[in-house]
C-alpha cells in the first residue's frame, strides 16, 4: 500500500535578509496523521507553517499540501487548509459570533455552523462580546473554531498552546485529538516536548531551519530518555548524590550548586523514582525533592545534537 | 467576478460592524470638515476679496471635495492598522478573491463618507449655500464626489499596506491635509504665482472641485486655467478613473504579497 502525503516538502528554503529562516526543510506528513514540528524559538517553525499555508513564498525547494503545489496553485491549497496562528487570527473588534459568521460567509458555509462551533468550544456565553475582551484561552478557541468551519483536510496550528494555562491547553489538546480521530491531517508546531509526545504520531525536531531528527514519540523518547533529578537538603553533599545518579543512569550528572540539584539523563526504562530515592537515601544524602520526568527541549537538543539551545 | 463581489460585500460587512461597535473615530473624521467649513467660511472668509456669502457658496463644494480627498488618509490609516493584524493572515489563507479585502475596505469608506456628507450639506445649506443647478447635474456632482473618494481611498490603501507601521502611516496621513491647500478648494488659483498655479490646477482636487462647483451652479469655469480645470467634468472623471486604474491593481498586488 502506498502512503499518501498530506504535506510533502523538499528542500524548503526561505531567507529574510541575512537571516536564513529555512535551510532545506524536508517534511512528509501522511494523510490523517498528526505531525509535531518541535523546536526552540527561531528554529524556523513559524516560517515553515507560513510557507505551507501559502502566506510566504519559499526561495528554494517545493512543497505540496493536500496535493496542490504551494507556489503554483496556492488557491488549490487554500481550499483544503485552515491555519491557526501563534497570534490570534480573528478580528478583535468583532464579537465571537460576528467573527465566525464573517469567515463562514467567506467559506460559503451556513451561519448555523458558526453557532454550532461556538457551542462546541464553550463560547456561547461570550459570543456577543468583542474578541479583544477574551482571555488568551478563549481567543485561541475562537481561532481554532474559525479554522474548523469548513472542515479542512489539513490543519496547521502554530504553537497552539503557547502562553495558555493548563486548563485551556487541555481543551486545545482534546480538540486536536477529536480532529485527528475524524481523519484531519494536523501539522502543529510546538516548543514543548510533552505536547508533541501527547498529540503527535510523528515528531520532527527542527533546528536552524532544517530537520535535525525525526521519529515517533516512543522512538524519540527511548533515544533521549528521561531526566532524573534530586534536590539535596541544606549543606548535604552534592557529589555523593552525583555518584549515585552516575551509577544508576550511566550518564554524567549535572550539578547545580545554586539550586542544590543533581540531575542526569537516563535511557533505562526500568529505572523508577522510588529506586532513585532509596539509593540516594541509602548513600546517606538528605534530599527534599526528587523527580523523574521527560527531558526539556534544551536537554533533548543537548542530547541529540551535542549543543545547547536557547529554548526560552 | 461574482466571487469578488460576494467576498467584497462580506468584508464590507466586517468594516461596517467595526464602525458600529466603535463609531467615535468615524464620526470624528466625518465631522472635522464641518469645523473647517465654519472656520473658513466665517473667519478666513472675511479677509478675502470675495463677499462673505459668495465665498461660503464657493467654499462648500471645495470642502466637500477636500473631504473626499481625505479618503487618502482614512484608507491609509485603516490599511496600515489592518496590515499587522492576525486576521489578515486568515483572510490570506481563505479561498477568497484576492481583491475582496481592499475592495471591501474601500466600499466601507465610501459608505462612511456618503453618510458624513449629509450633515455637511445641512450645515452648508444653513450657511446660505444652495444647489443652483438642475437635479441631474446635482446628482452628477455627488457621483463625481463619491468616485473621487473611491479613487483616493485606493491610493491610501496602497500607501497603508506599504507603510512600515501604523505610526508611519499616521504621520504621512496627517501630511496629506496640505493637498487641498495646493488647489482651488479653498481659494481661487488666479491669484497664485504662475508655477504654483500650474501645480494647483493639475492637482486632481482642483478639477473635481471645479466640476462640482459648475454642476451645483455655484461658480463658472475659471478663465485661462490648465486643461483639467478648463474641462472640469472630463478632467475630474479622467483623474478619478486613472487613479483607480493605477492604484487598485497595485493595492491588490501589495495585499496578496503579504507581510
Amino acid at each position: 500500500m502506498t502512503t499518501t502525503y498530506a504535506v510533502l516538502s523538499e528542500g524548503l528554503g526561505k531567507r529574510y535578509g541575512e537571516v536564513h529562516a529555512l535551510r532545506g526543510l524536508d517534511l512528509a506528513v501522511p494523510e490523517g496523521t498528526v505531525c509535531a514540528v518541535l523546536g526552540p524559538n527561531g528554529a524556523g517553525k513559524t516560517t515553515a507553517v507560513r510557507v505551507l499555508a501559502t502566506l510566504v513564498r519559499p526561495d528554494a525547494g517545493t512543497a505540496r499540501v493536500a496535493g496542490h503545489d504551494v507556489v503554483r496553485d496556492p488557491g488549490g491549497v487554500r481550499r483544503r487548509i485552515a491555519v491557526t496562528g501563534q497570534y490570534a487570527s480573528v478580528d478583535g473588534d468583532l464579537t465571537g459570533t460576528e467573527n465566525l459568521r464573517l469567515f463562514a460567509r467567506l467559506l460559503r458555509v451556513p451561519p448555523a455552523r458558526a453557532d454550532e462551533l461556538l457551542e462546541e468550544f464553550g463560547l456561547t456565553e461570550a459570543a456577543g462580546r468583542p474578541a479583544r475582551t477574551y482571555s488568551g484561552g478563549m481567543r485561541r478557541r475562537l481561532d481554532l473554531a474559525a479554522s474548523l468551519l469548513a472542515r479542512p483536510a489539513v490543519l496547521f496550528l502554530d504553537e497552539p498552546t503557547t502562553g495558555l494555562d493548563p486548563h485551556s491547553r487541555n481543551g486545545i489538546w482534546d480538540a486536536v485529538r477529536r480532529l485527528a480521530a475524524e481523519g484531519t491531517t494536523v501539522l502543529l508546531t510546538t516548543q514543548y516536548l510533552e505536547e508533541a509526545d501527547r498529540l503527535a504520531d510523528d515528531i520532527v525536531l527542527v533546528e536552524d531551519g532544517r530537520a535535525a531528527h525525526r521519529g515517533t514519540p516512543a522512538a524519540l523518547k527511548s533515544l533521549i530518555g528521561g531526566w532524573a533529578e534530586v534536590v539535596v537538603a541544606g549543606p548535604g553533599p552534592l557529589d555523593a548524590a552525583a555518584a549515585v545518579l552516575d551509577r544508576l543512569t550511566g550518564n554524567a550528572p549535572v550539578l547545580d550548586a545554586e539550586r542544590r540539584t543533581v540531575g542526569a539523563l537516563t535511557t533505562d526504562p526500568a529505572l523508577t523514582l522510588p529506586r532513585i530515592v532509596r539509593e540516594v537515601d541509602a548513600a546517606g544524602v538528605p534530599i527534599v525533592d526528587a523527580s523523574l520526568r521527560p527531558p526539556t527541549l534544551d536537554e533533548v537538543f543537548l542530547r541529540l545534537t551535542g549543543r545547547t539551545e536557547a529554548a526560552a | 467576478m461574482t466571487t469578488l463581489a460576494y467576498d467584497g460585500a462580506a468584508v464590507l460587512g466586517r468594516h461596517l460592524l467595526r464602525i458600529r461597535h466603535a463609531p467615535a473615530i468615524t464620526v470624528m473624521t466625518q465631522t472635522m470638515p464641518i469645523v473647517f467649513l465654519l472656520f473658513f467660511g466665517y473667519v478666513f472668509g472675511g479677509a478675502l476679496a470675495m463677499p462673505g456669502a459668495e465665498y461660503r457658496s464657493y467654499l462648500v463644494p471645495g470642502l466637500l471635495v477636500a473631504t473626499a480627498a481625505g479618503g487618502l488618509m482614512t484608507g491609509m490609516f485603516q490599511a496600515a492598522q489592518d496590515a499587522h493584524r492576525g486576521v489578515m493572515d486568515r483572510f490570506r489563507t481563505l479561498p477568497m478573491s484576492r481583491g475582496a479585502v481592499p475592495l471591501g475596505q474601500a466600499l466601507a469608506d465610501l459608505v462612511a463618507c456618503a453618510a458624513g456628507t449629509v450633515p455637511m450639506i445641512l450645515v452648508g445649506l444653513a450657511m446660505g449655500w444652495r444647489i443652483e443647478g438642475s437635479v441631474p447635474e446635482a446628482l452628477a456632482a455627488f457621483g463625481l464626489l463619491l468616485l473621487f473618494r473611491f479613487a483616493m481611498t485606493w491610493v491610501g490603501i496602497l500607501l497603508g499596506l506599504a507603510s512600515r507601521s501604523e505610526e508611519a502611516a499616521g504621520q504621512l496621513g496627517s501630511a496629506t491635509f496640505v493637498l487641498p491647500l495646493l488647489s482651488n478648494a479653498y481659494i481661487p488659483t488666479e491669484g497664485m504665482p504662475d508655477h504654483l498655479r500650474a501645480v494647483a490646477e493639475w492637482n486632481p482636487i482642483s478639477a473635481v472641485t471645479t466640476a462640482v462647483r459648475v454642476l451645483f451652479g455655484n461658480a463658472p469655469v475659471p478663465a485661462d486655467a490648465a486643461w483639467p480645470v478648463a474641462h472640469p467634468v472630463a478632467g475630474a472623471l479622467l483623474w478619478s478613473l486613472a487613479l483607480v486604474a493605477v492604484f487598485a491593481p497595485l493595492a491588490v498586488r501589495r495585499y496578496s504579497r503579504g507581510g
